[in-house]
């Protein structure tokens, strides 16, 4: 099997003496897409920020390729946290979508894409624009492309921002429940763009309640709670045979 | 219908002879308004009519000095000591506030603590004591930190009435830009911030590029509030002997005597200025209002504006 992109080992993460994430071990292989389930508080959405360092951990270690997700390994063998500037550089190997899109208001659609190409990857104006353009026909708003984002719906805004992550062709992509924020009938224009990444080969990381996307889109499915991997599986196995009553009472109640 | 209290039931409607079409409504009577509405332009006419006939006014002697000598150099002074006051303002102000919201607790405090000490104090006495720094430290000197000295020089042949009047004037305005900066910032969503920091953005980057501009929307209606405050503020720096405008008229009106038509004078000019400065402001606004709303701006004169500003904006594409 290829080394994993992404390797969570022991991740604890506490907010003021509440213990959030109590030791979770999670594995993302290239071109995997795992969906992250669970309920709320259940710790899904601080896994994925701990993972771009949203989030520090309070213990345990996050591996994005061969570095240590906001520390570096000194040659004595101690580890040292990193600046702002220094996890910047870290970022710029993993893609997130949020769930209130974030596009930033004050620049264009065709700005807020090309901007990171530009400013980041240093591509020439003429290559930024172009490859903002092909993101924004691939995600299908190319024809918005000097609206701002605002004068957008949020199905657009979304598949903006998921052009915007792309725009920096990072190794990994972490969504944080990127349609809850959607009204009922946009919900699939953005999971569409998401099942064509995910059979595309993209790395992905999911956290969502869309369960018909994760069952269709997904290569795995964890299901999280109270901070614990409680169960993770092929789809198949998650959804139709699921060893944990806690599960299959989370499915019961998602899925009515 | 099941759900109605019993006594609402369908009201048998008289049939309208013509359909009923709300488009061709007639406004609502406001009989106390236009009652309102003329009492109001009575009295503003009668204060204008005042005003104009009035001969304690002496219009004339305004006419006379409005363009004088000793005032307009008055007017160039006032404007030079706002724009340097202006320009220690934001600029200290901008560091001050980027301080307290640091996560350095040292930096923080030391903000805090000059905030508090230049706002909670008259600007008055600050000019005052600023002028009068020879008596608290009579030289000023250049060296090494209690080590040897290179150069020194009395206080009171440094700092003149123009020197203490700039500092003065520049250090007030410093702490409270600093809180119309710190105000702007922390109005910037959070996600923003996040957004910008998980696309790889440097700190500084996300500062200059993401977080103030966006808090430029905040920050420039209370910082022109602040500057037309400055101008007038500078009327202060009269009492420590300062040439600008206030001090001006003064000179004048201590040998004629013709005290009110010079203040009124003085008062032109302030308006003038102010007047400027509100047109500036509205550009600044409008350019830092942009993506803000869905359907542009709801100022009608914006949006004569606005037409030419889409037009370049379409036209500009790619900003960076």
């Amino acid at each position: 099997m290829t080394l994993p992109i992404l390797r969570i080992s022991g991740l604890r993460k506490h907010f003021s003496g509440v213990e959030v994430l109590k030791g979770i071990d999670l594995e993302v292989h290239v071109g995997e897409t795992v969906a992250l389930l669970g309920s709320s508080g259940s710790g899904k959405s601080t896994l994925l920020r701990c993972v771009n360092c949203l989030e520090v951990a309070s213990g345990g270690s996050i591996w994005v390729g061969d570095e240590v997700m906001g520390y570096r390994q000194e040659s004595k063998g101690t580890l040292r946290r990193l600046t702002e500037s220094q996890i910047a550089v870290q970022r710029r190997q993993v893609g997130m979508v949020f769930q209130n899109f974030n596009l930033f208001p004050h620049w264009t659609v065709l700005q807020n894409i090309a901007d990171g190409p530009r400013s980041i990857l240093k591509l020439s104006k003429a290559d930024a624009i172009e490859r903002s353009m092909t993101l924004l026909t691939r995600v299908g708003v190319a024809d918005r492309a000097n609206a701002y984002p605002r004068q957008l719906s949020g199905g657009q805004q979304q598949r903006v921002a998921i052009a915007r992550a792309l725009a920096l062709e990072p190794a990994l992509l972490l969504f944080d429940e990127p349609t809850s924020a959607l009204d009922p009938e946009n919900v699939s224009e953005v999971t569409d763009v998401m099942a064509a990444l995910a059979a595309g080969g993209a790395t992905m990381l999911v956290v969502t309640h869309e369960l018909g996307f994760a069952r269709a889109a997904a290569d795995r499915v964890v299901f999280l709670d109270g901070g614990v991997i409680l169960e993770q599986g092929s789809p198949a196995e998650v959804f139709d045979h699921s060893q944990q009553p806690r599960t299959r009472e989370f499915l019961r109640k998602t899925l009515v | 219908m099941a759900n109605l209290p019993s006594n609402q039931t369908d009201i048998a409607l008289p049939h309208p002879q013509h359909p009923v079409d709300v488009a061709r409504a007639l406004p609502p009577r406001r009989p106390a308004t236009w009652v309102l509405s003329i009492i109001t332009v009575v009295v503003a006419a009668q204060i204008v009519n005042l005003v104009l006939t009035n001969p304690n006014f002496e219009w004339n002697v305004v006419g006379q000095y409005l363009n004088s000598e000793t005032v307009l150099q008055g007017v160039v002074m006032t404007l030079f000591l706002t724009v340097t006051a202006l320009t220690i303002g934001l600029v200290l102000g901008g560091v001050l506030a980027v301080c307290k919201l640091s996560d350095n607790a040292l930096l923080s405090a030391l903000a805090s603590s000059y905030i508090w000490l230049f706002r909670g104090t008259p600007q008055l006495v600050q000019l005052i004591f600023w002028f009068n720094i020879g008596l608290l430290v009579p030289v000023l000197s250049i060296g090494i930190p209690f080590g040897p000295t290179f150069a020194s020089i009395e206080s009171n042949t440094l700092v003149t009435p123009l020197l203490a009047a700039i500092i003065g004037l520049g250090l007030h305005d410093a702490a409270y830009q600093a809180e119309i900066y710190r105000a702007g910032l922390i109005s910037v969503d959070e996600g923003q911030l996040e957004a910008a920091q998980a696309l790889g953005m440097k700190p500084v980057r996300v500062f200059f590029r993401i977080q103030l501009p966006q808090a430029m929307r905040f920050i420039v209606p209370p910082t022109f509030n602040s500057i037309i405050a400055l101008v007038k503020g500078t009327s202060l720096v009269s009492v420590i002997g300062g040439t600008e405008l206030l001090f001006s008229v003064k000179q004048i009106y201590s040998q004629t005597y013709q005290t009110v038509p010079l203040l009124i004078v003085a008062s032109i000019w302030y308006l003038f200025i102010t007047t400027v400065l509100n047109g500036v402001q509205f550009f600044i606004e409008r350019h830092y209002g942009r993506g803000s709303s869905r359907n542009g701006s709801s100022v009608i004169v914006a949006r004569f504006f606005d037409r030419r500003a889409a037009k370049r904006y379409r036209n500009r594409g790619l900003q960076s």
